[in-house]
């Protein structure tokens, strides 16, 4: 699915991504962790598209194609999603609009004639549902007055219509409360599929007991400084960064 | 005297016995006395305050002709048609003359005065020797003082009072003939209580003409008018069209002004508030090319407790300008004035240029006076959001424009005016499958 080999990336000339190199096959979840700093957002940043960063060195394929010389809406249209850490606000757009025009980007991309309108509105209040969200936050602008935890749940809305292969979620649970973290836990983990893989960027453990990984790594200093199964998540918690960051 | 300003006084003499009301003796002498001010004022000079961003001496340079009166036959009905809108009552003026054929005004309340101006001077010389030119001033600058001497038609909308008109009425201004010079006056009287919907729209076919419209408006105590605006002018015409507004004690005026066309375009908005009295001015301007498009406003508060809310944005393309001037006054006894005014602009190029001069000058003490103005670029952040949802980067800086125009088009309460301006637009800001119901 996704194969980061020795990447290098600077950011004004300085190099925040020092050599990663991760393999992610279908269907697996893998955590990045990391103290603030590491470069994990970066690398989020990095595989979405966003511009403003270099890429010195090093190869991204995704699906047996070079990632990076992809626009940012064409890695969407093939399936990347990012969650943002931040999710922009757009007022004088609504959910719905934004939510139509993507998806039939995506067909249309692949082909596919447009959505049925009906489908549409099937396919969206089903997961609207999932999410225990109000429907009227379909016809409100995109995130424009919305809580923190709102605009979170939002991000997995769109990731859930979309139905994307590879999700990358950047620290989708910071700012959440538990009641809210459980809800986009649900929704993350009822989108797991044999085909679907999750890259899961995070600075707490806490997100772990709700969505376990297949694998975590530790970012620090722009390198993965350590890998494991679920087990080397508690074992930071317990341990704290320091731990890592001095091996 | 610059010569086309005495050229066209020059000729004023042949043309003055063919202009509507050349008969009434009050008319003829404010005629004559605007011809007077015009000769001596010429257009406006950019030396002026309230013109300093805006030169005129491309207008000044030729010399556009009155155009006689079209016998039809020349507009393609179903073009016309297209212009119209749906469940209104339509007054059409083709090149400065109002046409009873082409206009739409079956089944208005007997009560209700809607007339060309020609007619109206002569079936009511006595209303309109009580209200034409009361709201303006011939000093002002020379576009009054010009539209004064030379209007050649017009119209009179005259509502009762307590009347409520069901249905809004459209003034439909038709520019046909190549250096035109289209001279139009409106007066619009709503009575005490009464309340009104009006539309005024300007089209042009593909030629440049010059259009000197005034309108004058007279909102009664506790009466009610909307006055939307459409200017969508040729691209290459010349647009002057100023609003001026009187209000009575507790009477509410609204006016949404939709700059879109014209090569050089400017508009007036000025308002006199009475005691107690309400009014929003709105603007969406929307510049391409080498457009040049000006709006001023006037807000006088002259009475205590009356609350005017303003709201400006431009989107500013190529080597668009933009200029809003927006004064608010608050007169010395008008106290416990709100006011509020907002200007904002988003330019899309480089060479786009934005002027814009919000002014309070405030003589009260005790009082609520606000303004901003902002000129900003697109949020890149916004569009790399829209991409990463599979937006292609030209798409999302157009649902990103066309969102921060659509506030504007979205304070539009009559559905087919709405969704008229809507079209024009969604024309400058294309995105494929649009649902207009989601917007």
């Amino acid at each position: 699915m996704l194969s980061i080999k020795n990447l290098t990336v600077n950011v004004n000339d300085k190099q925040i991504l020092k050599g990663i190199n991760l393999e992610i096959k279908p269907g697996e979840i893998h955590a990045i962790m990391g103290p603030n700093g590491s470069g994990k957002s970066t690398l989020s940043h990095i595989l979405s598209g966003k511009s403003g960063y270099q890429v010195t060195g090093g190869s991204v394929t995704y699906q047996g194609k070079d990632l990076l010389a992809m626009p940012p809406e064409i890695r969407a249209r093939e399936g990347v999603f990012l969650a943002f850490q931040y999710p922009v606000e757009i007022p004088g757009v609504s959910n719905i609009y934004l939510l139509k025009a993507a998806l039939n980007s995506i067909r249309k991309h692949h082909g596919q004639s447009e959505v049925d309108a009906m489908d549409f509105l099937t396919l969206v209040k089903g997961k609207v549902r999932l999410l225990e969200m109000d429907e009227k936050f379909l016809y409100r602008a995109v995130n424009e007055g919305f809580s923190g935890g709102e605009k979170k749940r939002n991000e997995i809305l769109q990731m859930a219509i979309l139905e994307p292969k590879l999700c990358i979620l950047d620290e989708t649970d910071s700012g959440l409360d538990i009641d809210a973290l459980k809800i986009v836990a649900e929704g993350v983990n009822s989108l797991r599929s044999p085909e679907r893989s999750f890259v899961m960027v995070t600075h707490y453990q806490r997100l772990l007991d709700y969505i376990k990984p297949d694998f975590v790594h530790v970012l620090a200093h722009g390198q993965i400084v350590k890998s494991g199964g679920a087990e080397l998540a508690l074992e930071l918690e317990e341990k704290g960064y320091s731990w890592v960051e001095a091996a | 005297m610059t010569t086309s300003v005495s050229r066209y006084t020059a000729e004023y003499q042949t043309l003055a016995p063919t202009l509507p009301g050349h008969d009434l003796p009050w008319l003829q002498q404010l005629r004559q006395q605007a011809l007077a001010e015009f000769s001596v004022q010429g257009f406006p000079s950019p030396r002026a305050e309230e013109w300093r961003y805006t030169n005129v001496s491309a207008i000044e340079k030729k010399l556009f002709a009155p155009v006689a009166k079209l016998t039809g036959g020349a507009i393609d009905r179903e073009w016309l048609t297209s212009q119209q809108l749906a469940d209104v009552w339509s007054v059409v003026l083709v090149d400065g003359h109002f046409s009873a054929e082409l206009s739409v005004l079956a089944g208005l309340p007997d009560s209700v005065v809607v007339l060309g101006m020609a007619d109206a001077l002569a079936k009511q010389p006595d209303c309109l020797e009580a209200y034409l030119n009361k709201g303006v001033n011939n000093q002002e600058h020379g576009f009054i003082a010009f539209n004064t001497a030379w209007f050649s038609d017009g119209v009179l909308l005259h509502i009762p009072a307590k009347l409520a008109l069901e249905k809004p009425v459209q003034i439909l201004h038709v520019a046909t003939h190549a250096e035109a010079l289209i001279s139009t006056r409106t007066v619009l009287i709503a009575d005490d209580h009464a309340q009104a919907s009006v539309i005024e729209t300007f089209v042009g076919f593909d030629n440049a003409y010059l259009t000197a419209a005034v309108t004058e408006v007279f909102v009664g105590e506790n009466a009610g008018i909307t006055l939307t605006k459409v200017q969508c002018e040729s691209a290459k015409a010349y647009h002057f069209g100023g609003t001026y507004v009187k209000q009575a004690r507790d009477a509410r005026f609204t006016h949404h002004n939709f700059a879109f066309g014209g090569l050089l375009a400017r508009s007036d908005i000025h308002t006199d508030l009475g005691l107690a009295s309400e009014c929003e001015l709105f603007g969406l301007y929307l510049g391409v090319n080498r457009q040049h498009i000006d709006n001023h406003t006037r807000i006088n508060h002259l009475k205590p407790h009356a609350v005017s809310r303003e709201l400006y944005k431009g989107v500013l393309d190529d080597r668009a300008r933009g200029v809003f001037q927006g004064r608010v006054i608050v007169a010395l006894d008008a106290q416990h004035t709100d006011s509020q005014m907002n200007n904002r602009n988003l330019l899309l190029s480089s060479d786009a240029e934005a002027d814009t001069k919000p002014q309070l000058e405030i003589y009260a003490d005790d009082v609520k006076c606000g303004h901003g103005v902002t000129v900003g670029q697109l949020d890149e952040k916004s569009i790399f959001y829209l991409q990463s949802r599979c937006i292609d980067e030209e798409t999302a800086r157009n649902m990103l424009t066309f969102a921060f125009a659509n506030e504007m088009v979205d304070k539009i309460k009559i559905k087919s005016l709405h969704d008229l301006v809507l079209e024009q637009v969604l024309l400058r800001f294309p995105q494929e499958g649009v649902e207009k119901n989601w917007l």
